[in-house]
Formats: C-alpha cells, structure tokens, sequence
C-alpha cells in the first residue's frame, strides 16, 4: 500500500506496556510506521505522541521517570495520546500503588467497584457515549463498541469526551487541548479503533488534524 | 453495557489451524492468519490460539505465527499452550498476544500465575482450567490434556483451584468441561454455574457447543462472560453473525457486528 501524503512523524513511548506491539501494528495498517523510542529527543520532533501501557501505574511512572520522560511528557511539544494506562498516567494521580501520575489532567484514577453481575477487571466490548463533539470522536457511531481489559479508572470530569458504564460511569476517551486519551484499546477495537487512531494522527475522513482542534481549543 | 463475548478457539499445531473430537484425531483446517481473519470479519469479539503441542511437548510457543496474526489482526487474541516462565510469556506478548493462557504450567507450581500478574497485569492472565466430574461425583482438574495418553488427573478439586488461581492474579479464567467437549450436546451448566459462584473475574466457557440455544442457555443460566466453541465455527454449521442476531433478540448482550474489513486491508 502507498503510503498516503504528510504522514506525520509518530513517536510511540516505549515504556514497556506489553501492548507496544499491537498500537505498533494498528498504526502500520493506516500507512504509518512509528518511532518506536523512549528518548526525549526523538519525542521532541515527532508530530503526535502516543503513550501505550498495560499494566500497573506505580512501575509505569517509574519507567517514565528512569527514561527521563517526565519534563517532555508534562509539556509536550505535540498531541499526545494516553492508551489504556498510558491515558491513566495522564491524570494527577492513581489509587493503584497510590502514585503520583503525569498531572495534565485534573482527577484521580480508582478502582472499579465490584458488584453483583460486575466483575473486574472490566473485559470485553462496551459501548462508547460520546458527550461532546471533537474530532478526535469522527466517524465514530453512537453506541458502537469498543474493547477494554482494566481495573482501574478515570473519573467522568469536564475532560471527558466519551464515557462508558460498568457499574459506575468513567472516562473511555478524554481530551484537553493537545492532550487526549483512550481508556479502552484502538488497537484491538476494529473499526471505531482505528477511526480514533486515524483522527488523532490526522488521517480523518474529513482529514480534520487534531493540532488545529487542539489550538482551536486552547490558544497560545 | 458490557457484552457478552463469542469466542472461536484454533488449535494450532506445527503453524496450522487444527480440529480434534475430545482431544484426538487432529485434522488440518487452514493458514492461521486466514482463518483468524475470517472470524474477525464474521464478528468474533475474540480469539484463543491453542499451541496443543506445545504443552506436552515441553516445548515453546513459536511466536512467528503470534506476530503474523498480531499483524493482521485488530481484535484482541490470547495464545495458550507451551507457556511456562515469565520470559515465554513476555515474549507472546511482545509478539502482539493481547493474553497469556496458562493451565498445566500452573498446576505444577502455582506461583506461576502470581509471576505472571505481577510482570503484566492482572489482565493478561487467563487460568485455563480442564475439569472432569469423578465418580464420587466431585469435579477435578487434569492436566497435559493436549495429549490423551499423557492426561494427567489431580486431586485438586475444580471450584477450588479456580479460586485460588483467582486469589493468586487470574484476571480471567477460561473453564473447558471436558465431559462435554467435542460432542455438541451443549455447554455443562451445571459447573459452569458452580464455577461462576466462585469466580469474580471474568468466566469463559468452553466445551459442548453445538447449537445456537446453547449459547443462549450459557449465558443465560451460568451466566459467563464469554463462551468459546472450535468445531461449530470451524465447519460452518454456526454462524457467528447469525448466532449474535439469535443471542440479541433472546435479550442477551453482544456487540452487533456490521464490520468493515481490517483497515489496509480492503486496499491492499
């Protein structure tokens, strides 16, 4: 397949989530491969950010903080997108190891409560709702699912796009300015998934780029 | 709200697709990657990949095959068999596996699963579990079950190894009634449903489809989250599209699939 023209550079955080491979992948089946890298410089030039994660929020905040990422995360040079616990370390702080996250947006993560008829960790396909219109949600239908495995999670605040339901409400796709995040996984979402991942990058149908969103939203 | 999941199992052995009737007699059924893409079109939520040689073999999973379907595929997809270590699984994973599945691994040292979970999470931790009713009447655990000469029983009674797989970082046990597999006279609700009282992660089913009601039974009277079934799919006497209408109009939750193919894919 060609790829299509002004493909943007994506730098994608190696910070050892065990799914690097699979957002890898997803971005290579829209024509774009990915730096992979944990270098501060590198992030710095690249066009969109992607931070990945699977597994818990203490050993992610600190591998971010050994690969000295922490000064280019808190102030990056251009959109960044959180995934699953990429998007949890995007918030002030996490119940989960009681840790001190990234602090771009307002909020805790907790744990999702357990109930009859509730299990977690939250697995499998739920539906989005999306609460507001943004660019980053184009394409994508009310009500089609999406695919999560997590235990915890982000509180539904005026950052949050989309939400979903598993007991309680909580925040699948939140957004700020250049920042933006994904509870559930667009790798492995089919369709709505790589939708959100074409929007981000800018590859939209409508070929709308979630930079002019951002600065639209948040003026320098 | 969260859907209920269908959930195809390919066994594969030496890189291909593979059927067996209560374990035996494998034949070949097709390329990995085709079959898998196959599925996903028809609307599968999910796959398990079964290595059924690995296991009592002693040998790894080959984790080219999990990197080609990692590639192709844009559901999530968990590869069982052969995974012993903490090393084995890391590798599966950072091939593209979205899960681990572990089953006799586990039962020779059930530290195992604690290892795992505490590497990865909680949530690439499938306990698979391969029960069989005794004649006391009592469910117990067998293991090596990949090759029926080798299959070994153990005392360790069903229910309480589910729990304890869950108690040590199990986020998602997969139950395989061995009674019932292979010969489509509909999933063992009755373990099932004790399974699921124990068991607050989430339960998958295996063993017994082959029919549509009987999906709707699991789900329905065990009340697992997910059901998985290999020939029903594989010979095409089940649809999966046709299955989740039946499974939507008896009020059971699913993701409805209208699925355009894989992104690259229709222009490649």
């Amino acid at each position: 397949m060609e790829p299509p023209a002004n493909i943007p550079r994506v730098a994608l955080i190696d910070a050892g989530g065990a799914n690097l491979g699979s957002v890898r992948y997803a971005l290579a089946r829209l024509g774009v491969d990915a730096m992979v890298t944990s270098r501060e410089d590198e992030i710095a030039r690249a066009d969109r950010i992607i931070l990945p994660g699977v597994g818990a929020a203490g050993p992610g905040m600190r591998l971010l903080r050994e690969r000295g990422l922490l000064d280019v995360l808190r102030d990056p040079p251009a959109p960044l997108l959180g995934i699953c616990l990429g998007m949890q370390l995007l918030f002030d702080g996490s119940e989960e190891s009681d840790v001190e996250c990234l602090g771009l947006l307002p909020g805790l993560v907790s744990r999702l409560p357990e109930s009859p008829g509730i299990r977690v960790p939250h697995m499998g396909w739920n539906a989005l709702s999306a609460l507001r219109a943004t660019p980053l949600l184009d394409g994508i239908q009310a009500g089609e699912q999406a695919y999560f495995v997590h235990s915890y999670a982000a509180p539904v605040t005026s950052d949050c796009v989309a939400e979903c339901e598993h007991g309680i409400r909580f925040a699948a796709v939140v957004q700020r300015g250049l920042i933006a995040g994904a509870q559930f996984h667009p790798e492995r979402s089919a369709a709505p998934g790589s939708q959100l991942l074409r929007n981000f990058i800018g590859l939209g149908a409508r070929d709308r780029s979630m930079q002019a969103a951002g600065e639209a939203a948040c003026p320098a | 709200m969260l859907s209920r999941r269908i959930v195809p199992c390919l066994d594969v052995r030496d890189g291909r697709v593979v059927k067996g009737v209560r374990f035996r007699d494998h034949i070949d059924c097709g390329d990995i990657v085709e079959l898998a893409r196959r599925y996903r079109n028809e609307g599968a939520d999910e796959l398990v990949f079964y290595d059924i040689t690995a296991s009592p073999e002693g040998r790894d999973v080959d984790v080219g095959w999990v990197e080609r379907v990692a590639r192709e595929l844009d559901i999530p997809f968990c590869v069982a068999g052969g995974i012993r270590s903490v090393e084995q699984a890391r590798r599966v994973l950072h091939a593209g596996a979205d899960k681990v599945s572990i089953n006799s691994p586990a039962l020779q040292r059930p530290a195992l699963i604690a290892e795992l979970a505490d590497a990865f999470g909680v949530q690439c931790v499938v306990l698979g579990v391969d029960s069989l009713r005794d004649d006391d009447g009592d469910w117990r655990v067998r293991s090596l079950s990949g090759d029926p000469s080798r299959m070994k029983a153990h005392a360790k009674p069903t229910l309480e190894w589910i729990a304890e797989g869950v108690k040590l970082g199990a986020g998602e046990v997969v139950l395989n009634c061995i009674g019932s597999d292979g010969v489509r006279g509909g999933y063992d609700i009755e373990q099932l449903r004790a399974a699921r009282a124990v068991c607050p992660v989430p339960l998958v089913a295996s063993g017994g489809a082959g029919a549509k009601q009987h999906f709707i039974d699991v789900f329905q009277r065990a009340d697992v989250d997910a059901a998985l079934a290999a020939s029903v799919f594989h010979d095409g006497s089940i649809d999966i599209g046709e299955l989740k209408a039946t499974l939507a109009s008896a009020g059971v939750p699913v993701r409805q699939a209208a699925i355009p193919d894989i992104a690259g894919m229709a222009s490649a």
